[in-house]
């Protein structure tokens, strides 16, 4: 992650020799730098250890059994199968999911705990990093445990209803499905360091995945080049195919370019921001 | 050890700090005075890497903060009590503290006991701390790592009087013990007790700086009299410079005697006449509290 990480060697530090004091301190352990696997302990642990922390992360699976819930009880039974319930368990994640990203990372300038984690922690991109880091296994966790109760759902409604039970979600679709919100769970981190503020980051969202996706369709109905190439510029246009279909190596390559443009630009230049900004 | 050499900080064309340099010697307290918006917690979070130096530098044990392997253990901070995310609980604070700085568990337990939290006031979540049991806190979060050196922005206030002192004997132990400790306030008497070097700041220049001793050095006399007008004119006349002082007293520049004698020559009785301790720094301390302070201005 960091290069202090491996190179920073520890040091023998000693009280300077004063005439003054009478007393000396003892001598002193050798401090060994603070490991990377450490930050990330400490922040997956921070994600959890305050009320509204804790419900966040719990709301992933409130919400995955509310949508199944409704999945059961409303869905008409020709369409019980385990699509159904898995995108009715992908509307509140592809919610959720982004919000647990930005919090994650402006609750350190809303919160004001950055004074004392980056204290701790000089490096913030060490932190940045770890915060990265859990956020996508968050992601890919969430996306798990919705997947399970939709399974569970699936058995339970397709019982209830008496009729066979459909798998037809296949590992690829699932996988697809999974990226699709990791993606949009990194647009909220993006958004998150970009602009270091919690209602910003979430309108910031918003924004981007309900207003954005509108003003550009409009202007695909009117510009047939954009409707032809806006996948190549706009991430929300290039994420839609995961959804449905595999994707073909062009729709992959605009992926790619769209990713480029809205997760690593923007981030490079969060961060940029991140790591010269004032602490207060 | 921290060395604080020609720092300055600029925010466009506002200046912060300007070209300040001062040494925090191992085994002494020593404070950081200065009215509101001098530039006090300014120098002390470029101290600890949260602000970058316009130009300058400041390093603590001979390294900057930000090179330290791992700070929290050499150098204790508290910068702002507040600072603290208001739905964790203290021990969890002490506990991430620890955590990340790598001490064991049973040091956040040590910490509570030494700032005198209990049990249920450390299970209590921070939105429901009173500003003492904040910087309390604050303190043992500082202390966690078992640092060298500590570096506190106003860590008094919020305490009551028991407190302070509480606080004062704090940092004397940890002083004697070799320490050095670097603490900041607004108000002159809260250094005075504590500290043994005093550093002061105003408008971003430090204005004054030494020992206590030094500092506190007798400057003249105070002399106090019904009529001060009419004593401030004997004394005047007497060959002696005398300086307004507080509400109704003066400071001459002269010894007792000399004083006394030019009261009694000019027949005005004189209800008070003592060595005017302390009142050198007083004063420059209110003569840069009445320049910021908009107060002064208006009046």
């Amino acid at each position: 992650m960091n290069a202090s990480t491996s190179t920073a060697t520890p040091t023998v530090t000693t009280a300077p020799v004063t005439t003054e004091p009478p007393a000396v301190r003892r001598p002193r352990a050798e401090v060994a730098p603070i490991p990377f696997t450490r930050v990330l302990g400490v922040e997956l642990r921070k994600m959890f250890d305050t009320r509204s922390g804790f419900w966040l992360m719990a709301s992933i699976v409130i919400l995955s059994v509310v949508a199944t819930g409704a999945t059961i009880i409303f869905a008409p039974e020709a369409d019980l199968d385990f699509e159904s319930f898995a995108s009715a368990i992908g509307i509140p994640m592809s919610v959720i999911l982004p919000i647990i990203a930005i919090l994650s990372v402006t609750g350190e300038w809303s919160q004001r705990t950055g004074l004392a984690t980056f204290t701790m922690v000089p490096s913030r991109s060490r932190v940045i990093a770890a915060k990265w880091l859990l956020t996508v296994a968050v992601g890919v966790a969430g996306m798990a445990i919705a997947l399970g109760v939709g399974a569970l759902g699936n058995l339970i409604g397709s019982s209830i209803a008496g009729v066979d039970v459909v798998w037809n979600v296949s590992a690829r679709e699932f996988a697809q499905i999974v990226l699709a919100n990791s993606i949009g769970m990194l647009m909220g981190f993006t958004l998150g360091v970009l602009l270091r503020s919690s209602a910003a980051g979430i309108v910031g969202y918003f924004v981007y995945s309900l207003v954005l996706p509108g003003v550009s369709s409009a202007l695909a109905s009117n510009q047939q080049w954009w409707a032809d190439h806006g996948a190549w510029f706009d991430l929300n246009m290039a994420t839609y195919p995961l959804y449905d279909t595999a994707l073909t190596s062009e729709q992959w390559a605009q992926l790619g370019v769209t990713a480029g443009i809205w997760l690593v630009l923007p981030m490079l230049v969060g961060l940029w921001a991140v790591l010269r900004s004032e602490v207060k | 050890m921290i060395t604080i050499d020609a720092l300055t900080k600029r925010y466009g064309g506002y200046t912060a700090v300007d070209h300040i340099s001062f040494t925090a010697e191992a085994g002494r307290v020593t404070g950081f005075l200065g009215p509101n918006g001098a530039g006090k917690s300014t120098s002390m979070r470029v101290m600890v890497g949260l602000t970058e130096p316009t130009s300058g530098s400041a390093t603590v044990l001979g390294r900057r903060f930000a090179d330290l392997p791992n700070p929290g253990r050499e150098v204790g901070v508290l910068l702002d009590a507040s600072a603290q995310h208001a739905g964790r609980t203290g021990r969890e604070i002490l506990t991430l503290a620890a955590r990340t700085i790598g001490m064991p568990k049973s040091r956040v337990s040590e910490m509570l006991d030494l700032v005198s939290l209990t049990e249920e006031e450390a299970g209590r979540r921070v939105r429901n701390y009173s500003l003492g049991m904040r910087q309390r806190l604050g303190i043992a979060a500082a202390l966690i790592g078992d640092p060298e050196v500590l570096i506190l922005d106003e860590p008094a206030n919020g305490l009551d009087p028991a407190g302070i002192r509480w606080m004062r004997d704090l940092l004397r132990r940890f002083a004697d013990d070799g320490g050095t400790v670097l603490l900041s306030s607004h108000l002159l008497h809260e250094i005075e007790v504590i500290a043994d070097d005093i550093i002061v700041i105003g408008n971003g220049e430090i204005v004054a700086g030494g020992t206590k001793e030094e500092l506190l050095a007798t400057a003249g006399t105070l002399v106090r009299a019904e009529d001060s007008v009419a004593l401030a004119a004997a004394l005047t006349e007497a060959g002696i410079t005398v300086h307004p002082s507080g509400s109704d007293a003066l400071r001459a520049e002269s010894d007792l005697a000399a004083v006394g004698r030019a009261a009694f020559a000019a027949g005005i009785p004189v209800t008070e006449l003592r060595a005017a301790d302390g009142a050198g720094l007083e004063e420059i301390f209110l003569e840069l509290t009445a320049q910021t302070q908009r107060e002064g201005v208006a009046a």
